[in-house]
């Protein structure tokens, strides 16, 4: 037998080659100590800002502790869930939540990947366009809340200026209750739309092209096409960013806060807003934390399919 | 498979090879479609073009019924009131834009300067429970940020922190560490660990391998990445609004909501003020573009 052909070709004159090589077990001792170090910080700061008043406020969720009362907090069990979870109040702010997130997100959808699917067809100005339809998306909330308020106001509201125009009567948009959730629908849906354009744009693009030319030597219809192989092959991605969206919709606060401030009456009041009432304006601090954990539980399942589903997406 | 903007906006080989005689109408469809996408954009940008065209014109303007389209005086006061007060000294918004440079710009480097190691830390070791640590802290970003205050805002009571400048850039931080690990996690991967493995057989440390080989090929994901983390400080409403109150804390979009408190609104300094405010933030957009998937949706998608 020869000598065994070595693995590794070292370098000639490699000096650290020549000491007999530490065990490896030193080495992976210092990964180890490098991972905790390194991640160990950021691990420090979430679990101090975002878990621990989390932790406070299931505590404070099981009293009725108020921020204004100041006195001490006193144990009441499981009085402030069943409180709010046989609350009329709270039934119709899950309503009008529902509504929105599906009538929002549903917007989105059918229009987004309209846009989307309307320029992937397109072979020039395609970068300028998918610039010019992302604006709304990156503006702050509080700039797209407070110009809608303007345009969408009665009196010199541009929207109704422009509905006189051509001859159609003035609406209440945000004064009215059936309007003002409908405005609310609206306003997200221009902001967000872009979201899942960008996205369902991706999919469109990365639709390999031979699939089209094979499908269009079967002479194929268009709709045919586009139901067995565009649709197939976007629908994973579209419904990452259909999901993400419920998720974000589901939370929302600072719109309403801005646009309606959850009127007229409590038509446009959503979860969020509602925690918000009991909380700050109410000061019942214990009824608010659990409102807010029960609110986070819908979140934390919702997160959870949303994970998994990417993990399966990323993995298959 | 990174599909960027830029790809999926690239001029790629035309589709329509079919010949229109196949394809009854072919051409009038297409006219149809861009008649529609023009529609279409003229409607989301119309709010924008609103925007701006009220932060130039007079009040009297402003006001006019019917809204005046084309036919307005120009004038630049709303931006000047922006920026300055009516005595002549700063305007309370140009501190709150002060104010948000400072929160935004330092909860970025701090979320850079603890998420970029953690997001090597996880791309390059094998972490207990790595998976499930990593959907830990996303999740914690999906928390409603109205529930995530009433124990914040306690919080900061007790230690001094409410109406201050460092409790935001704290619970932004927080906010931006889980956004900046994942997203960075995507560029670490995309980096070869034999890059690490072969300095490290040249003699250096793991540590020295990072700093000197891969740090240099992360910065421009890590630039990305910040630029995210700013826009969303930058842009966030809701602890600003309950973790401040005075003039000299505040940030700009509490600032600007607090302008439409009164009997009557300046609408032509709301406008103005929200273009100031949303103007750094598309030039920050449009930097990233290649990112944008990415950076919205937290990391989480990279295609």
């Amino acid at each position: 037998m020869s000598e065994p052909v070595p693995l590794t070709t070292d370098h000639p004159g490699q000096v650290a080659s020549t000491t007999p090589p530490a065990p490896g077990r030193s080495r992976r001792l210092s990964d180890r100590w490098l991972a905790v170090t390194f991640i160990s910080p950021a691990m420090l700061l979430l679990l101090a800002m975002s878990v621990f008043p989390l932790l406070w406020a299931l505590y404070l969720s099981f009293t009725d502790y108020s921020a204004t009362r100041g006195g001490p907090a006193n144990f009441i069990g499981f009085g402030n869930y069943t409180a709010i979870l046989t609350s009329a109040q709270v039934h119709t702010r899950a309503l009008t939540t529902l509504i929105y997130v599906v009538g929002a997100v549903g917007l989105q959808t059918v229009l987004g990947f309209g846009i989307a699917y309307l320029i992937s067809r397109r072979t020039h100005g395609r970068g300028v366009l998918t610039t010019l339809f992302l604006v709304p998306m990156m503006l702050s909330p509080v700039v797209v809340g407070l110009f809608w308020r303007f345009m969408l106001d009665a009196q010199f509201g541009v929207v109704n200026s422009m509905l006189g125009s051509i001859g159609l009567g003035q609406v209440e948009w945000l004064t009215r209750q059936r309007t003002a959730l409908l405005s609310l629908i609206v306003v997200d849906t221009w902001q967000w739309t872009p979201f899942i354009m960008l996205i369902a744009l991706a999919g469109l693009t990365a639709v390999p092209k031979y699939l089209y030319e094979a499908a269009s030597i079967d002479r194929a219809s268009e709709w045919f096409r586009f139901r067995t192989i565009t649709l197939p092959l976007v629908w994973p991605l579209l419904l990452i960013a259909v999901m993400f969206r419920a998720i974000e919709a589901f939370r929302l606060f600072d719109l309403v806060y801005i646009l309606t401030n959850g009127g007229p009456g409590v038509s446009t009041e959503t979860l969020s807003f509602h925690i918000y009432k009991v909380a700050f304006l109410g000061f019942n601090t214990g009824t608010a934390s659990a409102y807010g954990i029960l609110m986070v539980l819908v979140v934390i399942v919702l997160t959870q399919f949303y994970l998994r589903y990417l993990n399966k997406l990323k993995e298959g | 498979m990174a599909v960027s903007v830029d790809e999926a906006v690239s001029t790629g080989p035309a589709r329509d090879h079919t010949p229109p005689a196949r394809r009854f109408g072919g051409r009038g469809r297409s006219v149809l479609e861009v008649a529609l996408l023009t529609v279409l954009a003229v409607v989301m940008l119309f709010p924008v073009l609103w925007m701006i065209e009220t932060s130039i014109k007079e009040n009297r303007d402003v006001y006019a019924i019917p809204a005046k389209l084309f036919d307005f005086t120009v004038t630049l006061e709303h931006y000047k009131d922006v920026f300055v007060a009516p005595d002549g000294g700063r305007s309370a918004l140009s501190v709150s834009f002060l104010n948000s440079v400072v929160v935004a710009g330092a909860s970025t480097v701090l979320a850079t300067v603890l998420g970029v190691p953690a997001a090597w830390a996880y791309s390059r070791f094998a972490v207990k429970a790595k998976k499930d640590q990593l959907f830990f802290i996303l999740s914690t970003r999906f928390m409603p940020p109205v529930v995530v205050v009433i124990p914040i805002f306690l919080m900061y009571r007790q230690v001094g922190l409410i109406d201050n400048k460092l409790g935001l850039i704290l619970i932004y931080t927080a906010f931006n560490v889980p956004f900046t690990i994942w997203m960075m996690k995507g560029f670490v991967d995309e980096v070869p660990a034999e890059y690490e493995d072969a300095a490290m057989l040249d003699g250096y440390t793991r540590l020295q391998a990072f700093w000197r080989y891969t740090l240099p090929l992360l910065v421009p994901g890590i630039a990305a990445t910040a630029v995210f983390a700013l826009i969303f400080s930058w842009n966030e409403f809701v602890f600003a609004t309950f973790l401040t109150s005075s003039d000299s804390v505040r940030t700009a979009p509490p600032a600007i909501a607090g302008l439409i408190g009164g009997t009557t609104t300046d609408w032509g300094l709301v406008a103005a003020a929200s273009v100031v405010f949303a103007l750094p933030v598309l030039v920050f957009a449009y930097l990233v573009r290649k990112h944008l998937i990415a950076g919205v949706t937290l990391g989480a998608v990279r295609r």
